[in-house]
């Protein structure tokens, strides 16, 4: 019973990926925006995107790990 | 974790997906000690001596019209010196070494391991750990020599109202401690879950009626990786030259 519960755990966990899915797509939706607007400014703000990206995306990262826990360390 | 017996008794995945990651001794024996040579530590090898053979004998002969090899080499140089001088800033060129020995380990690890049949080392935690461990303690211990007391100062927003500052001061501790955590387990966690999911869609191709989709999903999947691999060594490298500039002007 406990690893069953320990597997919708896991599950619930994932939904912490689509989040963070949400927003990576935020941040690259509005760079793209911005660079459309301005293009020569754009080539110059790549390593703030991808900063940008790296922090959304850890948190994402987190809720895989707690998958990962849920799934074979528990 | 389901046991293989009753995946294949239910006509399941014929291997589990993490089955690639598992270690093994090379030399036979059960038993991983401190000192065994395991596939993981022969791929490790791999990719320094793929350092070794880009950056050394493929730039040995200095020519000015650069051969491939040499041209790669030039442009690895160059990507990465920009990228030190642009984000971490002039005063950090002298720790550019240890940064392009740090992007040039993780990017030929992340390559070796899109080979078939081969070990991925950046996929375990325990590899990526280590690095970011590094990278947290470097950085640690230049920002209290550097600036001294003072590196305390990075808890410290000055620019927020005064009553705000302790609660800050919290939040930033505990940013600061998150590191080497998301640092590491970004780059094992993308390869992992990436190499994952290729083995995921592998399984699939046993079943006939799907199996044209599968082969299909995989390339592109691959394809996607082969982007991966190459972006999580850049993020690698980029949020250490971040760490780096807090740590060489930790004012905020």
């Amino acid at each position: 019973m406990e690893g069953q519960l320990a597997h919708i755990g896991a599950g619930l966990a994932a939904i912490g990926s689509g989040a963070a899915a949400i927003g990576v797509g935020n941040v690259a939706g509005n760079f793209l925006a911005g660079a459309l607007r301005n293009p020569s400014a754009a080539a110059s703000q790549t390593a703030t995107l991808f900063i940008g990206i790296a922090f959304a995306e850890a948190l994402g990262i987190f809720s895989f790990l707690v998958a990962l826990l849920l799934m074979f360390a528990v | 974790m389901a046991s293989e017996a009753q995946g294949a008794e239910e006509g399941g995945l014929v291997f589990h997906p993490m089955d690639q990651f598992i270690i093994k001794p090379l030399f036979g024996g059960d038993h991983i000690g401190l000192f065994t040579i395991t596939n993981a530590t022969l791929w490790m090898a791999l990719a320094v001596v793929a350092v070794v053979a880009l950056m050394v004998i493929g730039t040995r002969r200095r020519a000015i019209v650069p051969s491939r090899g040499q041209s790669i080499g030039e442009l690895a140089y160059g990507f990465v010196y920009k990228m030190v001088e642009d984000v971490a800033g002039k005063d950090a060129i002298k720790f550019f070494p240890y940064i392009m020995t740090l992007f040039l380990f993780i990017v030929m690890a992340n390559f070796l391991g899109l080979i078939p049949m081969s070990f991925t080392t950046t996929s375990h935690f325990a590899v990526t750990v280590v690095l970011a461990l590094l990278v947290f303690v470097t950085v640690t211990v230049v920002g209290f020599v550097k600036n001294g007391a003072g590196f305390l100062g990075l808890f410290w927003v000055s620019s927020a109202p005064l009553p705000l500052r302790p609660i800050l001061a919290i939040i930033e501790v505990i940013s600061y401690f998150v590191r080497p955590v998301s640092h590491s387990i970004r780059l094992a966690g993308n390869v992992m879950a990436g190499h994952a999911v290729i083995k995921v869609f592998a399984g699939f191709a046993a079943i006939a009626v799907v199996s044209p989709v599968s082969v299909v999903a995989i390339t592109a999947m691959y394809g996607l990786e082969v982007l991966v691999a190459f972006i999580q060594a850049y993020v690698f490298t980029i949020l250490t030259c971040v760490y780096l500039k807090d740590a060489l002007h930790p004012s905020h």
